[in-house]
């Protein structure tokens, strides 16, 4: 039977290594404070990688949660312990600098681009001005389409715009299904799950989905631009400002073009 | 063939979420398991109007849905709530979106888990015992520690089990609360969330495969424990 004392070992024993287990975490993240990064699920695979480029600099890394923008906003809002937002649409940057969570305006880094995806496989044929699309849509081939919220994710919301514009948003409105940011709508295109998506470039050319599919830009004055702006949140600390100057540098330029982005100044 | 993706150059396992995850688990059972004790004896042996609704007030976190329990403790705890605020004066930090944040709604999260077990255990000890125990001349802690402690003691291991394994497989609520962050609130099962998000399937694959086999064992452990202990009694 088991006694008291086995209790009492056993509770003390995972707590010891529970406690062991904090001072590893806050080892592991807080030694020199790693800046903490809120950013679009747009930027997924390019971040890390500018992440390490700038890692290899300045000897540490930050850390990166990723998500919608305007989900991250709200949690930002909410008290959030970021110290960097990088986010896919500008308005949310603009309103948080209103409300005074923000060191300043901040600064736009890239310009994402909005393309139809198609998975392996799928009956869709795809190609920018959606044609492939209304025909598949007709003929019954389509069963689900996927994009991300647009009431929080700014490409959810930028793919709203396109299917509007296009005539399809009525027709498709009982195949859609939402992710939860264009990460997500992404991996339910992926999954096979979906017939056809609307994602950002960034992630159509990602490694596991870009040799899993095929993809087509669609024109850019079909949605608002996709301004991608970051901004040092109050209380950003010396990594966080590094990482931030690092960001509009040419090396991180440089990463950003290879994953499907524009700079700024264009568009 | 596709490659699994190496987003962040590490192997396929993240530790530090499942460690973040063991420490969480391990803070909620030391400090829920000794609270749960005093209440589930309360509620087993105190008979008063109302009790049947703090009864099902305790039991909420059972059936509410993960968002309704993490959209209360996130507007409980925000930085708007007297909760919040009072915490923000006295450390200087938010409560919500940090680890002291998700072990708070973790406490109240595992209550029925903790709670219910114990109760059912100290409700089959009979009164007579008791009785014979104070009669004998043995204070009120001393029957605690020597009389009831190890008659309720199956219930006691259920509720260290249940908790300790629905801390780590919590995932609604640790998510709304607690955001997403590594090393501070991004637990093994959000983790598993974000790597699907990333079409790491490898990864994902792999640390639920490991969530998998640790809830296994902990269900044994806790059935094993409660039939040895049963016939222990007989």
């Amino acid at each position: 039977m088991f006694s008291r004392r086995r209790l009492i070992s056993g509770i003390v024993s995972i707590s010891a290594f529970g406690l062991l287990s904090a001072s590893r975490v806050s080892v592991a993240s807080a030694a020199p404070k790693t800046p903490l990064v809120a950013a679009a699920a747009s930027l997924r695979f390019a971040l890390p990688e500018i992440s390490r480029a700038f890692a290899k600099e300045a000897g540490f890394a930050p850390r990166l949660s990723f998500g919608s923008s305007g989900n991250l906003a709200r949690q930002i809002r909410q008290g959030a312990p970021f110290e960097l937002f990088l986010s896919a649409d500008d308005a949310l940057v603009v309103e948080l600098f209103r409300g005074g969570r923000t060191a300043d305006a901040g600064a736009p880094y890239a310009l994402g681009r909005l393309v139809v995806f198609a998975p392996e496989g799928s009956p869709v044929k795809i190609d920018a001005r959606l044609e492939g699309v209304k025909a598949a849509l007709e003929s019954g081939a389509i069963r689900r389409f996927a994009i991300a919220n647009p009431e929080h994710a700014p490409y959810g919301r930028a793919a709203r715009e396109v299917l509007q514009r296009s005539n399809l948003w009525d027709a498709l409105a009982s195949k859609l299904v939402f992710g939860e940011n264009i990460s997500q709508a992404a991996q339910f295109a992926v999954s096979g799950s979906c017939e056809c998506a609307l994602i950002s470039q960034s992630l159509a050319l990602a490694p596991g989905l870009a040799d899993r599919g095929a993809y087509a830009m669609l024109p850019q004055d079909w949605h608002d631009p996709l301004r991608h702006r970051m901004v040092q949140l109050a209380g950003a600390g010396d990594g966080a400002q590094a990482f931030y100057a690092f960001l509009t540098g040419p090396t991180a330029q440089e990463i950003f073009t290879r994953h499907g982005f524009a700079s700024p100044g264009q568009g | 063939m596709v490659l699994p993706v190496r987003a962040r150059g590490k192997g396929v396992m993240d530790w530090t979420a499942f460690l973040l995850s063991t420490k969480l688990a391990a803070w909620t059972v030391v400090l829920l398991l000794p609270t749960s004790i005093f209440i589930a004896r309360h509620l087993a042996w105190r008979r008063y109007r109302g009790r049947v609704f703090v009864e099902a007030a305790m039991a909420l976190p059972l059936v509410l849905p993960p968002t309704v329990l993490g959209y209360y403790l996130l507007v409980g705890m925000g930085k708007a709530s007297p909760i919040g605020q009072a915490y923000e004066t006295l450390f200087g930090a938010p409560l919500v979106f940090t680890f002291e944040g998700v072990l708070l709604a973790s406490l109240i999260f595992n209550l029925p888990f903790a709670v219910q077990p114990i109760q059912r255990s100290f409700e089959a000890i009979s009164g007579e015992v008791r009785d014979a125990a104070a009669c004998c001349g043995m204070s009120p802690a001393r029957i605690l520690w020597r009389i009831e402690l190890p008659l309720a003691w199956p219930g006691i291991m259920t509720a260290f089990v249940l908790v300790f394994v629905h801390t780590i497989g919590e995932f609604g609520v640790v998510l709304m609360v607690g955001g997403s962050i590594p090393g501070e609130t991004r637990t093994a099962a959000i983790e598993i969330y974000d790597r699907v998000q990333a079409f790491d399937n490898a990864a994902a694959g792999a640390m639920s495969a490991l969530l998998l086999v640790i809830s296994l064992i902990a269900i044994v452990i806790a059935n094993v424990a409660t039939s040895k202990a049963d016939i222990g009694r007989e």
